[in-house]
């Protein structure tokens, strides 16, 4: 019955997305959340600190210079007032100070004279300065001159029965410090206002240079697996990551591929086997009159479904070496120890059929691989030479290390392959004219190629003796030696 | 033997048991890894046949490690259709003593199954190993036929000796391949036959009665009468 014309069920998505795709842009983050504010703000507060650095140095710098100068020329004024009453007495130094303070037009000194009583003897001070205790010599104090409070540098010189204070008006001073504090307010405005402006800047440059690879990342989450994040020419550090991200896609992408070449092959490459099984067993069915028939059709229907799995564990193998999920039984080893090994599995053999099994090994040769694959590879190998040379044949196996990497190589001294089907001798089912009546599956070179693959290498054949007759083969493995 | 089998597959634990029950042992069968777990703390048996994927929550490996945990050393054999070199391994490490992959022949899991129950029981190691009038010394690593000497090389003296450590049980060719040589890929040719008849010449040369027998659709077996 076919179905009626009603609304076909919609079928479910093949990759359910948990969240609809958005991109960042459609909620912008809250600024703290944004990593690229906060990279702005620790710059901004970085800048702080060091224009405040900047500040205190300046200050030190220019505030320090004019009260050292100041200092320095109060001491010397009161020395000179000192050196005056010594040589003139009392009076003289009266007359100086009396002079001193009418040459000076900008009323920037302090003089204050006083004997031992209290009572003023000379200067433009009417009193004491509370401010001015008994100890001590350098003062700083504030004092109202014809209604303007200004501060001083006041020093105490005492003489024998007389006190006497020198000061310096330092209202330059404070215009500095007021001057610096002014444009520091404003230059931290300003800088606050540059870091949340630059913090902004910095924040959506990074969102656009991180919106490819989130676009790509989120298209792959909905089961797009052929997208790429476009790479801009900058070849920054965002170019870094995004190719990384490829390459790491690149190799999914290859994993994914070498599972679905397993499923191709099942499906193209057993059904073959069942059906002939199936046929064998039907055709038993049908004929089979006595005890005889039927346990021989059952013994070959189980030799049947042994050779169907045999031809499935090795696709297995094969995928698994090409998409080199086995990396992680790499191991470091010594090859020509393998190598003798797998001579001596195979020597019994070869003696059996008349023929020769050479080695020409090196004492040692270090390597990192994966041994079972190696050594599958490799009695693979000598299995398809010795099953392919007449007897009182040579089968050589040989190692060596170059510059190229490692060389592993069988050769024998059988018919050989013609070039055409030397070329397609390694894939899949493969089964060379001349060996159609020999018992194999086809896959013994594809897994040695993908075990080469695997060891970054390659499989190469060619004629063992060229020119001559017969030709014999020489398949080899040339494998990396530089591989972690 | 008594033989606890744990295997969630109906069709597969019902050949699995019968094969074992006509082969003279007594099987008990869980269906699941608790039940299975269940069986094995609080009951003896020679030997564990675990599937490695069981339902329920509790897998064999699972099984093994909480039945090692409590010192419980009964043999263990893992079948299993993670047929990966490294899921094997991690099958050993975790406490398993044989790993079968699915499919197998009957008489592999047979062969397997008596190999792992009738081990050694006394720790002490053995130096001489003797079949009718075929002796190994394992010490001075020679072998005699009565009492002369057969020159064997380093190979067949391992093979033989695994021969003679089961004597009287069947050893199929993958067992052979996977103790003698740890290889552990099928080479597609009978190379182990090849093996085995060699070391059958030499020993049987000179002599009427042949020790090594092959069973047919088996393996081989090394035993006294033929």
């Amino acid at each position: 019955m076919a179905e009626g014309p009603g609304p076909a069920p919609t079928p479910p998505p093949v990759f359910p997305v948990a969240a609809p795709p958005g991109l960042p842009r459609s909620a912008p983050p809250r600024l703290l959340q944004s990593a690229a504010f906060r990279i702005a703000l620790l710059f901004m507060g970085t800048f702080s600190a060091a224009a405040w650095l900047l500040v205190a140095v300046l200050w030190w710098a220019t505030a320090g210079a004019l009260d050292r100068q100041t200092i320095a020329t109060i001491r010397a004024d009161a020395a000179a007032l000192a050196e005056r009453h010594r040589e003139e007495g009392l009076h003289g130094m009266i007359e100086a100070i009396e002079e001193r303070l009418a040459l000076d037009a900008a009323a920037e000194t302090l003089y204050l004279l006083l004997d031992d009583e209290g009572i003023k003897l000379a200067g433009n001070l009417e009193r004491w300065p509370t401010a001015i205790g008994e100890e001590g010599l350098w003062f700083r104090t504030r004092f109202d001159q014809g209604g303007v409070i200004s501060e001083a540098r006041v020093h105490r010189h005492d003489l024998p029965g007389l006190r006497l204070l020198v000061g310096r008006d330092e209202s330059e001073r404070v215009q500095l410090r007021l001057l610096l504090t002014e444009g520091v307010a404003w230059s931290l405005g300003g800088m606050f206002l540059f870091a949340l402006l630059g913090a902004n800047i910095v924040r959506r440059s990074l969102q656009n240079r991180m919106r490819p690879a989130v676009v790509t990342a989120l298209g792959i989450a909905g089961g797009d697996l052929s997208r790429r994040v476009p790479l801009s020419d900058h070849g920054d550090e965002f170019d870094r990551l995004a190719s990384t991200m490829n390459d790491m896609l690149d190799r999914i992408a290859a994993l994914m591929a070498g599972v679905r070449s397993v499923s191709d092959a099942i499906a193209h490459d057993l059904r073959t086997p069942i059906a002939r099984a199936r046929g064998k067993l039907e055709e038993s069915l049908a004929t089979a009159r006595t005890e005889e028939d039927w346990r021989a059709a059952v013994e070959q229907g189980i030799q049947d479904l042994d050779n169907i799995s045999r031809v499935f564990q090795a696709l297995l193998r094969i995928a698994e070496a090409e998409a080199g999920a086995r990396r992680a039984a790499f191991a470091p080893m010594d090859l020509p120890e393998v190598l003798r090994d797998a001579a001596e599995f195979y020597e019994v053999m070869a003696e059996a059929r008349d023929q020769r099994l050479e080695t020409a090994l090196p004492e040692h040769l270090v390597m990192v691989g994966d041994r079972d694959l190696l050594l599958q590879a490799v009695a693979n190998l000598l299995d398809n030479a010795i099953k392919f040379t007449p007897p009182g044949g040579v089968v050589r196996l040989a190692a060596r290390q170059d510059d190229g990497g490692i060389e592993v190589a069988v050769s024998d001294t059988g018919p050989g392959l013609p070039p055409e089907e030397m070329a397609r001798a390694t894939d899949r089912f493969f089964r060379a004219d001349a060996s159609r009546n020999t018992p194999g599956s086809g896959l013994g070179l594809s897994l040695v190629r993908a075990v080469a693959q695997l060891h970054g290498g390659e499989v190469l054949l060619e004629d063992a003796r060229p020119g001559g007759a017969p030709p014999g083969l020489r398949v080899s493995l040339r494998l990396s030696d530089s591989l972690g | 033997m008594r033989i606890l089998l744990v295997e969630d597959d109906v069709e597969v634990a019902r050949f699995v048991k019968k094969g074992l029950q006509e082969a003279g042992h007594t099987v008990e069968q869980a269906g699941n890894g608790r039940d299975g777990l269940f069986l094995a703390a609080s009951e003896a048996f020679d030997l564990l046949v675990l599937d490695r994927m069981l339902p329920g929550g509790v897998d064999g490996v699972r099984i093994v490690e909480t039945l090692r945990q409590q010192d419980n050393r009964t043999p263990v054999l893992f079948l299993s259709a993670l047929s990966g070199v490294d899921e094997r391994v991690r099958g050993l490490k975790a406490g398993g003593d044989d790993y079968l992959v699915k499919p197998f022949a009957f008489a592999e899991l047979l062969a397997r199954c008596e190999a792992l129950g009738r081990r050694p029981s006394s720790e002490a190691p053995v130096t001489r190993l003797k079949v009718a009038d075929l002796e190994l010394d394992l010490l001075s690593r020679t072998v005699t036929r009565a009492g002369r000497k057969i020159d064997v090389q380093p190979r067949e003296f391992r093979l033989l000796e695994h021969l003679m450590r089961h004597a009287g049980q069947v050893v199929t060719r993958t067992m052979l391949l996977e103790k003698v040589w740890d290889y552990h890929f099928d080479p597609q040719t009978n190379v182990i036959d090849v093996h085995v008849s060699r070391l059958r010449q030499k020993l049987d040369r000179g002599f009427d009665k042949p020790l090594i027998h092959t069973v047919r659709n088996a393996g081989y077996m090394i035993r006294a009468e033929g």
